[in-house]
């Protein structure tokens, strides 16, 4: 196959690795914090999804207010639920919570399948972002350019963060030592509601981003979320860094074999994953102790 | 020992009851319930033996459906052998995906059983030629030498032997030595290997039989409803198996045919006036984690078991840990 056909997919591959990255950083970071694997992150994608849909049909919002709001109410939503539920199931074993985000899952994603239907729903690309650039060897739609590069943006942002601030050190210090950290007069209990709400905010925005390019539909989160599972295994879980590159990693290996052998693109994600685990069972960026 | 008679007497008593099931329900929803009973006694064998959940059992029991329905239509075979040779395919898929699961444990397991499941979906999905894709296999025939059984009622009690050779299977696997090392590994898998147990080999093996117990219940569903579709294959279809486990109580193997009868029983029941099934389950899945950990076996167990061994399973409702009850007082307990 030759490159200039090669490298659109590998594009293409590369805007679908900035959601994967978008998810498993959010996930990254509620797991560091709170120990809680996320089941319901690809039904909170789906509603930021359907937040910027329904901003514009009901109060005629375009997408630049959309890209904020959404992804605000998500994450209230969000907050709400670690309040009430997820909160309660802190002392037991993590797979508990594991179950009721699957439960929160299935009731999310049915109560949109009620209100909107199973068909998928347009959401036009915004005026400003239309047509495509010349990247020299191949035209690229502006849109997704433009997606690629805010995603990739928000996560170099995140990791700053988290890496380079004392919020993130506090972050850090709760993931890997959470009694110790307590010890040393770090309140991590305060973190926990904004921590969550923050990951479930990443996910929203990927969902706004995700809305102009394909139809938004209920189930739209819920096959994402089972590969961003096998991203996290690639990454190791936990991992900030590993999340971001396992990320794109997958989006590309994804897009080349959507290239070569499409009817095999989904199953060679996995394929990696087996490797990984071979490999190196803790991932590619995770320490022995997290597995 | 001294519970041999009490303990005879339940297996009596259940035995009447799988009997009569199909005259007191409808028979497709009676093997339906047995069928998806075993299902989840395949998830509690790992569950709560050995401490693994897995949340990707549908690959086996949609990989022996899908092979069962393919024999059965293509190759005219009958349905024992169909579904029989459905299990051991499933079995042999549980080769390489438990080789590579059991290297992680806890919430890890999870999500690559989950992922690898997704894997086989979409593998399943794109054989089209075999599977049929989003079709799925239409008309599947149901066989006995070779003559078609078309009565539903008759193919319930047709399918009954195999279907209680899985749970015997299951209870011989728990109450062997093997299954007694199982639970070591469960509680304490650094001590169980400083004993001298290939705690890895013992690992997959467990997730093998599990994976034959599921397939079992999946070749005969597949040919039980004369049809295979994607939907055998689907996550979700995996966290029916893990919730009906949960409901039934974990640990307990018996439980999970409860949790199975009143699972489909409440959406049977429930579907007849409202379509929000989804919402339905969900709810059902956060009122049983948040405030059923124990689940119905376990928590009628906590009401008869003597105080002393109140104390070992009281901790079941709580952390996964220490989930079962210990493994012999627990089935003479049954009525």
């Amino acid at each position: 196959m030759d490159p200039v056909t090669l490298l659109p997919q590998i594009f293409n591959g590369l805007v679908q690795g900035t959601f994967y990255a978008l998810l498993s950083l959010g996930l990254a970071i509620i797991f560091g914090v709170l120990r809680v694997v996320n089941f319901a992150h690809g039904a909170f994608f789906m509603l930021g999804a359907f937040g910027a849909y329904i901003l514009f049909q009901n109060a005629g919002l375009p997408f630049w207010p959309a890209l904020i709001l959404a992804p605000l109410g998500v994450a209230l939503l969000g907050m709400l639920l670690e309040r009430v539920v997820i909160r309660r199931l802190y002392q037991f074993d993590p797979l508990y919570n594991f179950l009721l985000t699957f439960g929160i899952t299935l009731i999310l994603q049915d109560a949109v399948r009620l209100r909107y239907g199973m068909q998928g729903q347009p959401y036009a690309p915004p005026r400003e972002l239309a047509g495509a650039t010349n990247l020299g060897l191949f035209f690229y739609p502006n849109y997704r350019l433009f997606a690629m590069l805010l995603a990739i943006g928000v996560c170099v942002a995140v990791w700053y963060v988290i890496e380079r601030t004392r919020l993130g050190m506090i972050v850090r210090a709760a993931t890997e030592k959470p009694d110790l950290t307590r010890a040393l007069g770090v309140d991590i209990d305060r973190w926990v509601t904004p921590v969550f709400g923050f990951g479930v905010a990443l996910a929203a925005l990927g969902g706004v981003l995700a809305a102009p390019m394909q139809s938004v539909y209920p189930l739209m989160g819920a096959e994402l979320i089972i590969t961003v599972f096998a991203v996290v295994v690639i990454g190791g879980l936990g991992s900030i860094v590993g999340a971001i590159v396992a990320g794109l990693l997958v989006g590309v290996v994804f897009g080349i074999g959507l290239a070569i052998v499409p009817p095999l693109a989904n199953t060679l994600v996995f394929v990696l994953m087996a490797v990984v685990l071979l490999v190196r069972p803790a991932g590619l960026f995770g320490s022995a102790e997290a597995a | 020992m001294k519970h041999r008679p009490l303990r005879l007497a339940g297996y009596g008593i259940g035995l009447i009851l799988v009997l009569a099931l199909p005259r007191l329900i409808y028979p497709v929803l009676a093997l339906d319930i047995l069928l998806w009973g075993l299902f989840g006694i395949s998830v509690d064998l790992l569950l709560g033996f050995v401490g693994l959940l897995s949340f990707g059992h549908a690959m086996f029991w949609g990989f022996s459906g899908y092979t069962a329905g393919y024999l059965a239509k293509s190759a005219a075979f009958d349905y024992p052998l169909a579904g029989l040779i459905g299990a051991c395919a499933a079995a042999l898929l549980a080769l390489p995906t438990g080789y590579l699961a059991i290297r992680s444990k806890g919430i890890y397991f999870a999500m690559v059983t989950l992922a690898f499941a997704q894997m086989v979906f979409y593998v399943v999905n794109e054989a089209r030629p075999i599977t049929g894709g989003e079709n799925g296999l239409q008309g599947v025939p149901r066989t006995l030498l070779g003559s078609a059984i078309h009565d539903a009622m008759a193919f319930y009690y047709a399918a009954l032997p195999l279907v209680l050779f899985g749970y015997w299977l299951a209870y011989r696997i728990v109450h062997s030595p093997f299954g007694h090392v199982l639970v070591a590994i469960r509680d304490n898998e650094a001590r169980a290997q400083a004993l001298g147990y290939p705690t890895g080999r013992y690992k997959l093996l467990a997730f093998v039989l599990s994976a034959f117990l599921a397939g079992l219940a999946g070749g005969l569903y597949a040919l039980g409803h004369g049809f295979a579709a994607l939907e055998l294959v689907h996550w979700s279809t995996s966290g029916t198996a893990v919730v009906m486990t949960i409901l039934g109580g974990i640990g307990t193997l018996w439980g999970s045919i409860l949790g199975a009868a009143v699972f489909l029983l409440l959406r049977d029941w429930l579907s007849t006036f409202t379509d929000a099934w989804g919402v339905v389950t969900g709810a059902i899945f956060a009122v049983i984690v948040l405030s059923f950990r124990q689940g119905i076996w376990g928590t009628l167990l906590a009401r008869v078991q003597s105080p002393k061994s109140k104390v070992q399973s009281h901790a079941s409702g709580g952390a996964l840990e220490s989930r079962a009850a210990p493994a012999e007082p627990a089935p003479a307990r049954e009525s």
